[in-house]
């Protein structure tokens, strides 16, 4: 059985039967019922690397590499070189959660890091250590908002929110026995007056809201957090942690919990994952706040040291009186976001900004000039829009795809989205206005 | 090598840059057109630095750490193997990283692929019919997992099963991921054998029960033997049979969760299938069901259509969304190729060789450290505590005394049966040699212990830090770099 993951020779286990003290390895199965015991697995045969690289290389021709003007939930923003080659040492990816702080100061030190930058961009006292992704940390903020509305057991959601989330958000409601209801949208945006009319009826704990939403839109929430807060309830807003360079912070919106994806801090689409989400909120929340929290501290020589804290919230304490079940963090992704903020930093985030909504401006006009679509609303927005289209939404995708262009994406019955990012060339949005103009 | 004790924040200086990016042709589009009241007042202080700077400083911050390619790793529970840096390649091919997860399924047949193939080779090797790779985490699995049994009892309209049994030794998130699930949990207790006791079970079985959550070996190491029966009673109440799957490496090769009786199970890909901790995630923890529970699992799922092609499909009777998309894809890439890599002719090897590793050490030390419970045990066992006990001892201090020496320590204090536990699982990649090396520092902490405690008791001592000040750190939260300059 001599193979490259095991370095057990014959003699090696011979030995080790000896001082286990058995005569062959079906031994330390002896206690298993027979009636279980499997004979062979029906699986390929083993590949050697060259072979795995071969294999790997012809699924991968089955894959079409596209340049891509959509959104909804996955942005293709640049990476610089820097993060994968840092994130590659065994030192970061080998390691476990960091439950020995004397030997993990690497971990719990970038993840002191990740927390700041985003309290920065969101502009909130406390943020946690990561959560698995955008949609799931917003279910744990509702969550957060259910314990710490003691009794009241009904959350409102936008329905200008990115339906994947609305949908996660809905599942966790739903077996967590939490009343779900949605915000209607009026003209593109969360109505607050239908807000405002759900929760006079009561028991509400938390409001979700996004930024931008799913059409794009960047929302006004002037007024929100007031009628939010004289009903005690939470106000919650998703968003975009990299628009937050620019865009109102939610803490300036008065949200008690950011939420959001980090993906567009630069992570690559990876068909979906990994990505990252982040979850901050007020100081008084901070014992509601699920997952993993680093503090700064000092060890007994008296040097600056980081370590897991609050951990008193979590589940392998609390067990089942914990507010979440959440065990890990999405720490390597949580490193991804990190060193890409260190490299972009203040003004560079900005510039990704500016150049993002430039492009998509653009494009915006260029497209209602084809006279193949018209305005849906008439609203804000930053590197995502959507439009009505005129001819059939299906006819523009197929064309699109055609010439190697994945582009709007259907948010409602013929209305198209479209992303632009600072990866995109003038060309590139030039070609795919061509091709309307073809229509 | 010098002690490194910066914040990336402490380097900044305005002006500095890291990056670049394309001059922008189209100025005539620009942010200051926005309404004054949807813009940030003040800028965010992300920090200001070099590329080089920041290419030094993760190098420098990583020398603090501590990771499977550094050394050994004897964490119980959570199966520290070695990494294959074949894996990491073939998650990075750009043909899959420049994916949008909302492409058409025409334009994703390669991911599709893997996905599904993966999923099945899971399915193989568990004993159950399908997976669903989409939760993104073990315990993200279990949540998951707990919805489908849910949902199957919902579905049948049996509303009242609103508990679920779950063992005294069971890992933490069981129990909260059953409340965040929405059910109660009802404790049964072990053997002093360390197994379930059947006959505390039976009367905890009546149909109110949605079912058990179980680890089998348990986290003990020990395997169920009575699971047959437990399986039974537990079906003929109604109820369903959870397998949490943070113990499945020693099975691997030798038998399989569903032919043991179980339904519903979740695997953590970064345990047995090799793919990275990365320090506490991402993981995957795909999660698989028999037969007559397969429409339950979350959307979207991927199915192969009679012409050979992928597509994802949306069922009516799912449990629902549980992640944005379908997964931490890159890591299912990585458990994918692993799978690949050993096939079937290897696989077999890896529960035996885990197993033998564990019970090799086991013997090695139970003459200085207390084995509560004797006999084989599967992939890890638990020492409570040094034998001597007259030292005074902990287990924390074994623990730190063992980062001085170049490992990582054991699990400490889980699981909860006893007061001391030291959990350890050396998994199949390990050598006789770094085994034969931990077991002679196992020794000498023991022998310290004895002959200059304090030594011990006040360990690490050669490590970046020593102890840390976690009362502190709770009672007064410095949870980012602006309240911490702000000191």
């Amino acid at each position: 059985m001599n193979y490259k993951y095991f370095p057990h020779t014959d003699a090696d286990i011979q030995h080790m039967l000896d001082r286990i003290g058995i005569k062959s390895m079906d031994d330390l199965y002896a206690d298993v019922p027979e009636s279980v015991i499997v004979k062979e697995y029906n699986l390929p045969s083993a590949l050697s690397e060259i072979e795995i690289r071969e294999f790997f290389k012809e699924l991968g021709n089955k894959n079409q590499q596209l340049t891509i003007f959509a959104g909804a939930g996955a942005y293709d923003h640049y990476a610089p070189a820097v993060i994968s080659q840092l994130i590659s040492r065994g030192e970061f990816l080998t390691a476990y959660t960091p439950y020995q702080p004397e030997i993990s100061q690497g971990t719990l030190q970038y993840i002191f890091e990740f927390q700041s930058m985003i309290s920065e961009l969101t502009g909130m006292e406390c943020t946690n250590a990561s959560m698995y992704d955008g949609t799931t940390a917003t279910a744990e903020a509702m969550l957060m908002a259910i314990a710490a509305g003691k009794k009241k057991n009904k959350i409102l959601v936008s329905s200008t929110v990115n339906p994947n989330i609305l949908e996660v958000v809905r599942t966790y409601a739903k077996f967590h026995g939490v009343e779900f209801e949605e915000i209607q949208a009026e003209d593109g945006v969360t109505s607050k007056a239908d807000m405002e009319k759900k929760l006079e009826a009561g028991d509400v704990a938390g409001v979700i809201v996004s930024s931008p939403n799913k059409y794009g839109i960047i929302e006004d929430f002037d007024g929100f957090a007031d009628s939010i807060h004289a009903k005690k309830a939470l106000f919650i807003i998703n968003a975009d942690p990299s628009t937050l360079a620019v865009l109102k912070t939610p803490a300036e919106w008065g949200a008690d919990i950011a939420c959001g994806d980090g993906q567009t801090l630069g992570i690559p689409l990876n068909y979906g994952g990994p990505y990252v989400g982040y979850l901050s909120c007020t100081k008084d929340l901070v014992r509601k706040l699920p997952g993993r929290i680093v503090g700064a501290t000092k060890d007994v020589d008296g040097k600056r040291a980081f370590v897991l804290t609050l951990q008193a919230r979590e589940q392998h304490i609390r067990r089942e009186k914990a507010n979440s079940n959440i065990c890990s963090n999405q720490s390597l992704m949580a490193l991804y976001v990190t060193i890409y903020m260190a490299l972009m930093g203040k003004k560079g985030l900005q510039e990704v900004n500016e150049l993002s909504y430039s492009g998509a401006h653009y494009l915006y006009e260029q497209l209602l000039a084809t006279g193949k679509f018209e305005t849906l609303y008439n609203r804000p927005f930053l590197k995502e829009f959507t439009l009505r289209s005129l001819v059939p939404a299906k006819k523009v995708q197929e064309k699109l795809l055609e010439n190697g262009i994945f582009g709007g994406i259907e948010v409602e019955d013929g209305c198209l989205s479209f992303c632009v990012t600072e990866k995109r060339t003038k060309e590139e949005i030039d070609k795919l206005i061509a091709l309307i103009k073809e229509m | 090598m010098k002690y490194y004790d910066k914040l990336i924040f402490e380097l900044s200086k305005e002006g500095r840059k890291g990056y670049t990016l394309p001059e922008n042709r189209l100025k005539n589009y620009s942010l200051t057109a926005l309404p004054e009241n949807l813009k940030r007042k003040e800028e965010a202080e992300l920090p200001e630095v070099s590329e080089f700077d920041v290419v030094r400083h993760y190098t420098n911050i990583s020398n603090k750490n501590f990771g499977v390619d550094t050394g050994f790793y004897p964490l119980g529970s959570c199966t520290m193997k070695y990494n294959p840096k074949i894996n990491e390649e073939i998650c990075s091919l750009p043909s899959f990283t420049g994916l949008h997860p909302l492409q058409p399924d025409s334009t994703t047949q390669g991911a599709l692929e893997v996905y599904y193939n993966l999923s099945h080779a899971l399915a193989e090797i568990s004993g159950l019919a399908e997976f669903t790779l989409n939760p993104y985490a073990g315990a993200h699995g279990e949540l998951t997992g707990l919805m489908v049994m849910r949902q199957y009892h919902m579905k049948r309209g049996d509303l009242k099963r609103t508990k679920v049994i779950v063992p005294d030794s069971a890992h933490g998130t069981n129990p909260a991921s059953a409340a965040v699930c929405g059910l109660q949990i009802v404790e049964v207790k072990s053997k002093p054998n360390g197994r379930i006791d059947v006959e505390d079970l039976k009367p905890l079985l009546d149909d109110t029960i949605a079912g058990i959550m179980m680890t089998n070996p348990n986290t003990l190491g020990l395997f169920e033997t009575e699971i047959l029966e437990i399986a039974k009673l537990v079906h003929e109440c109604g109820g369903l049979l959870y397998y949490d799957g943070a113990n499945l490496n020693p099975l691997l090769g030798k038998c399989r969760p569903g032919d043991m009786g179980f339904d519903i199970m979740h695997i953590n890909l970064h345990k047995t299938f090799s793919t990275p901790h990365g320090g506490g995630g991402p993981g995957d923890g795909p999660v698989g069901v028999a037969k007559n529970l397969v429409e339950y699992l979350p959307n979207p799922q991927v199915r192969k259509a009679e012409d050979g092609t992928f597509y994802l499909h949306r069922s009516e009777d799912s449990l629902g969304r549980v992640s944005g998309f379908v997964g931490n894809f890159g890591v299912l890439m990585r458990a994918y190729t692993y799978i690949l890599t050993l096939g079937k002719e290897y696989i077999k090897y890896v529960g035996p060789l885990a197993t033998l590793n564990a019970n090799y050490i086991k013997e090695s030390l139970k003459d200085c450290y207390y084995l509560p419970i004797e006999g084989v045990c599967k992939h890890e066992f638990v020492f409570d505590g040094l034998l001597d006990k007259s030292t005074g001892v902990t287990t924390l201090d074994v623990a730190k005394r063992l980062l001085d020496y170049g490992y990582h320590a054991p699990t400490i204090y889980f699981p909860l049966l006893f007061h001391q536990s030291i959990m350890i699982e050396p998994t199949e990649t390990e050598s006789l040699e770094t085994l034969d090396e931990f077991i002679a520092i196992m020794r000498k902490v023991a022998k310290e212990a004895i002959e200059c405690p304090d030594e011990v008791k006040s360990a690490p001592h050669n490590t970046p830090v020593r102890r840390l000040d976690e009362t502190t750190a709770a009672k007064h939260p410095i949870l980012r770099y602006r309240d911490l300059k702000a000191m």
